[in-house]
């Protein structure tokens, strides 16, 4: 996220049927929305919008993979190279006593990997400030921002006739 | 994530909300002053977290000799409370995960309160091995961290330290699993707070602004985690099974031992969600989110683990006649006729035959039978670790060596006080955070509200599925 501050045009639906037909209706007038936020993940929005698939699973699968090499190579060097210790006549490289916690590991590395990432990608941490255009966008409003920085007032006035065309019910402009 | 439609649906949100309304009801909770009946019981839940520390402090200061526990029964109500907590863990970890997968709808009115719950439960949990080490400030030797003894590693073939990996792992990602659930919710409540609690609220919820790449990289990350959780939950328990299984202990060295505790986990657990759902719905006014249809699914679960338990219990009964070995016969007939034999039937009893009442579909969809058999699966429960540690511990191979086993006053404070710990926590909780998933309940509104589906539907909103099926037409 940039720290410049943007002037964005918002307005806000009531229903989630409404945003889905309105962003429909953008895209296909090759509106540049900025953003689209709501109070609760609204299925079927991501393909209208044109999102790609999110690829934080992929990530998982190679944390997994970390995880799961680090516990097993571990345990390995620590019990078989490093201080071999028979234990109760078993061998110095016990393969299956290993794998409980070599899958504890694939599971930890995993889930902390992953949601470090959902938390750096999405620019969230303790302390920062939301750049929150409408308080009531995590209570029962759908919001389409289009961002108005350096529109000229012909593209401004064009953005204000579509969300009228689309019946949002209230329409704003926000420094953020 | 779409999520198909089932062909048989429930109403799951009472009283024609909408989702402005869904706010205002789960949100209030934690705005208002706490009422009288939430003090008078923080008090009392405080008053044993203190009885917790005094006793725990005690034993750390004596040492384990204060305990009952003697040299043929070393393992008593601390492993016997550890287990205990520990399963009742396991259902939160069952609603948020399992039944996310399962794509069962009736878990978002109680997953946030049932997944807090299993981290309080772990919390209660781990004291316990570590408090009987006896020597806490060693406590630390359980982890293998480079040291001056050479360094000499930890054993990594016993399944003790396989549970030390399993507990940190299954507490730490059920926080990250249950915080990253909480983080949209805690956003709502920051934007409808003022002054010092929006600086807090601003805090806890990283900035969540709501847009619709987060959403859906926060959907994608909720699945995963739950896809990872969901044999996380059963590895944890198994492995605690290991700790007996893989002893040469008669009683204790059964293969049954992981499925037969997983079993027992998600029942106990279950009851333990009855028990604090049933009193939440009621104190904080959610009975329109957390409905009788939702009590009647978990009883549902209730009595399948339940039944899958006693079996459990008569197929060990059974393999050790079958298995033709002396010892292992003994194990069981001292188990179920020796010194603790009120144990054995108190758990039989409580385990088997009381849940079998909730065939009964009014058992099941009544308030008050729901409440009192969770308390008595929660007792049962906690009978069948202390039956198969104690009794079985109580008579070994030699029998002068042969002994019995009461608790002293510590362990009885020690156990109560978690008691308390956990709803000190719990309704620590209540007042910070919405105890039911308020982004959650608004998605499914359209398919699971009153005024939609049911015999209360409106015929001036339209139906979800109805409405896309409409445009699908249309465009054919």
């Amino acid at each position: 996220m940039s720290a410049e501050s943007k002037k964005v045009l918002y307005g806000l639906y009531t229903d989630e049927e409404q945003l889905k037909s309105a962003v429909k209706t953008a895209r296909q007038g090759h509106l540049d929305i900025m953003d689209v936020y709501s109070p609760f993940p609204v299925h079927g929005l991501d393909p209208i919008l044109g999102l790609s698939e999110s690829r934080l699973h992929i990530l998982g699968f190679i944390y997994g993979a970390i995880g799961a090499l680090f516990g097993f190579l571990f345990m390995s060097w620590a019990l078989a190279k490093d201080w071999p210790i028979l234990f109760g006549g078993k061998p110095y490289w016990p393969v299956p006593s290993f794998i409980p916690i070599t899958f504890e590991m694939t599971v930890l590395f995993s889930a902390w990997g992953m949601t470090i990432t959902f938390y750096t990608i999405c620019g969230m941490w303790p302390g920062v400030k939301a750049k929150i255009l409408d308080n009531r966008i995590s209570d029962d409003k759908f919001c389409i921002a289009f961002d108005v920085t350096e529109a000229e007032q012909r593209t401004i006035s064009g953005f204000k006739d579509f969300f009228k065309r689309t019946g949002a019910a209230e329409v704003h402009e926000k420094t953020i | 994530m779409s999520h198909p439609v089932a062909p048989v649906r429930h109403v799951l949100i009472e009283g024609n909300k909408s989702y402005h309304q869904i706010s205002e009801d789960l949100c209030v909770p934690t705005e208002r002053a706490p009422s009288r009946e939430w003090i008078l019981a923080f008090s009392v839940a405080s008053a044993f977290t203190a009885l917790y520390v005094f006793a725990v402090v005690w034993t750390i200061w004596k040492g384990i000799g204060e305990w009952g526990a003697n040299r043929t029964i070393n393992w008593a109500w601390d492993i016997t409370n550890f287990v205990w907590w520990i399963g009742i863990g396991h259902a939160g970890t069952l609603i948020s995960a399992i039944l996310l997968l399962f794509r069962q709808r009736w878990r978002t009115g109680v997953n946030r309160a049932a997944e807090a719950m299993t981290i309080f439960a772990v919390i209660c949990a781990g004291q316990f091995p570590l408090i009987h080490m006896g020597r806490l400030w060693l406590a630390f030797f359980i982890f293998p961290f480079p040291n001056t003894r050479g360094p000499l590693w930890v054993n990594f073939n016993s399944p003790l330290l396989w549970d030390v990996f399993a507990i940190s792992t299954y507490f730490s990602v059920s926080v990250l699993f249950w915080y990253t659930g909480l983080v949209p919710d805690l956003a709502t409540v920051r934007d409808r707070a003022v002054g010092f609690r929006k600086k807090m609220y601003e805090i806890f919820s990283f900035g969540w602004t709501g847009s619709a790449k987060h959403w859906q990289r926060w959907e994608s990350l909720s699945l995963i985690l739950a896809g990872l959780s969901t044999p996380l939950v059963l590895s944890v328990h198994t492995i605690v099974s290991f700790d007996f299984a893989t002893s040469v202990i008669p009683g204790w060295h059964t293969t049954i031992f992981p499925p037969y505790f997983v079993a027992g986990a998600i029942f106990s657990g279950f009851a333990m969600v009855q028990t604090l759902m049933v009193i939440t719905r009621k104190v904080l006014k959610l009975e329109e989110y957390i409905t009788i249809n939702h009590i009647d699914s978990m009883n549902k679960v209730i009595v399948l683990t339940g039944t899958i338990v006693g079996v459990a219990y008569l197929t060990e009964l059974f393999i050790a006649w079958y298995s033709g070995y002396i010892y292992e016969q003994f194990a069981f007939y001292n188990r179920v006729f020796g010194v603790y034999w009120w144990a054995y039937f108190g758990m039989m009893f409580c385990n088997v035959v009381s849940p079998q009442l909730f065939w009964s579909r009014r058992i099941r969809r009544s308030i008050w039978w729901t409440f009192f058999l969770s308390i008595v699966v929660n007792i049962g429960m906690w009978f069948e670790r202390f039956v198969i540690i104690a009794t079985t511990l109580a008579r070994d191979y030699l029998p002068s060596a042969w002994s019995y086993y009461t608790p002293t006053w510590v362990e009885i404070s020690i156990f109560s006080g978690t008691i308390g710990l956990f709803f000190f926590l719990f309704m620590i909780f209540t007042r910070l955070a919405p105890v039911v998933a308020i982004a959650e309940v608004k998605a499914i509104l359209k398919v699971a509200g009153d005024q939609y589906i049911g015999p209360k539907a409106r015929k001036d909103v339209h139906h979800h599925a109805e409405q896309v099926a409409e445009k699908q037409e249309e465009k054919n």
